[in-house]
C-alpha cells in the first residue's frame, strides 16, 4: 500500500521529468535521482523542491537540502513524509 | 511566422532594435504575447510558438517581442528594470497595434493596464526570485560554497546578483520582488487546470505539448472573437 505522499511525489517527478504516465510507478527506494538523471540540474532541482512545497504543503529550508536528500527516490520520499508529519 | 525588428525606446533616449516573432496578416484581432521570464522563457518558447501557429490558423494576428536583455536582445540585462520592461511592453502593444495581451507566467507581471489581458499561469516576482536563489544555493553547494536565501537577498538588494546566469541589478531585485500580476475586470486568468496536464515550465528540459497548445489557443480564440 502506497502512501498519499508517495503518490504525490511520483506525480511531481512525472511532471518535472516529463515522464510518461505510469513510468514513475517503477521507481523504487533505490532509484537514483540527482547525479543519475542528467536533466536534474540545479535549476530543475530548485523547481522540484518548490513544487514539493506547493503540492505537499511543506516548507523546505535551504540548509535541509543536501546531496543525500536527492540521492535516491527513497531518501526524497522519507524526507517528504517526515516533513508532512511535522518533523 | 515572421521574425521582425521593432524599435524599442531606451530609457536614456534613442532606440534599440529588438527582435519579435510575428504572425501579421493585418487582421482585426491582434494579440501581443509577453513571454515567460528567465529559465522559464527557454522552457516555454517552443510551446509559445506552437500556440501562435494555432492562433494564426484561427484568424488572430500575434506578436512575441523580445524584452531588452532577454532572448536575442543585445542590450545588457543588468541595466534593465521591471518598470522599464513594463514600459517596453506598453510601447510594443502600441507599435504592433495590439488589441489584446497574453502574459505567460512571469510575463503576467508586465502586461499593460489599458488592454484586455489574459494571464496564463501567473506567478509573483518573489516566487520566481526565490526559486532562482535556491538554484544558486544548490549550484554553489556543489562547488563547496555555503550560501543562504537571506544572505544572497541582502547582497542582491545592495549590489545586484547573478542568478542562474542572469545578472540582475539591485534596482531590478527591489522592484521585482514586490511585483504581483495585476488583476481587474479586464484581466482573465487561465489556470493550468483549464489547459490540462502539467505546466511545461515545470519540466527539467524544454518540451512541447500539442494538446495543451490546442487548449490554450482555443481558450484565447474564443475569448478574443466572442
Amino acid at each position: 500500500m502506497t502512501s498519499d505522499t508517495d503518490q504525490l511525489l511520483r506525480r511531481i517527478l512525472t511532471d518535472v521529468l516529463g515522464l510518461r504516465q505510469g513510468q514513475a510507478d517503477d521507481f523504487t527506494a533505490e532509484t537514483g535521482l540527482f547525479g543519475h538523471l542528467p536533466e536534474l540540474d540545479s535549476m530543475a532541482v530548485a523547481g522540484l523542491l518548490t513544487e514539493m512545497e506547493d503540492r505537499l504543503d511543506i516548507i523546505i529550508e535551504d540548509d535541509e537540502i543536501d546531496g543525500e536528500l536527492l540521492e535516491s527516490y527513497g531518501s526524497l520520499l522519507a524526507f517528504a513524509e517526515a516533513k508532512r508529519n511535522g518533523s | 511566422m515572421t521574425p521582425v525588428c521593432w524599435p524599442c525606446p531606451l530609457p536614456g533616449g534613442g532606440t534599440s532594435d529588438e527582435y519579435a516573432l510575428t504572425c501579421d496578416r493585418d487582421r482585426s484581432h491582434r494579440l501581443l504575447i509577453v513571454p515567460a521570464l528567465f529559465d522559464e522563457a527557454n522552457r516555454l518558447r517552443r510551446q509559445t510558438a506552437e500556440v501562435m501557429r494555432r492562433l494564426d490558423g484561427a484568424g488572430i494576428d500575434c506578436f512575441l517581442p523580445d524584452l531588452p536583455g532577454c532572448n536575442e536582445s543585445l542590450q545588457p540585462l543588468e541595466v534593465q528594470t521591471p518598470e522599464d520592461w513594463q514600459d517596453y511592453v506598453s510601447f510594443a502593444a502600441m507599435h504592433f497595434g495590439a488589441t489584446h495581451v497574453l502574459g505567460i507566467r512571469g510575463g503576467c507581471l508586465l502586461t499593460p493596464a489599458k488592454l484586455t489581458c489574459w494571464h496564463y499561469a501567473p506567478v509573483k516576482g518573489s516566487s520566481i526570485l526565490r526559486q532562482m536563489v535556491r538554484a544558486r544555493i544548490l549550484a554553489s553547494r556543489e562547488a563547496g560554497i555555503d550560501e543562504t536565501q537571506q544572505g544572497l537577498m541582502e547582497q542582491a538588494l545592495e549590489q545586484g546578483i547573478e542568478l542562474a546566469g542572469h545578472r540582475l541589478s539591485a534596482d531590478f531585485i527591489a522592484q521585482f520582488q514586490a511585483l504581483a500580476p495585476r488583476d481587474g475586470d479586464d484581466v482573465w486568468e487561465i489556470g493550468q487546470d483549464m489547459v490540462g496536464g502539467a505546466g511545461l515550465w515545470l519540466r527539467a528540459e524544454p518540451d512541447e505539448n500539442r494538446e495543451q497548445a490546442d487548449a490554450l489557443a482555443a481558450i484565447l480564440s474564443i475569448g478574443l472573437t466572442s
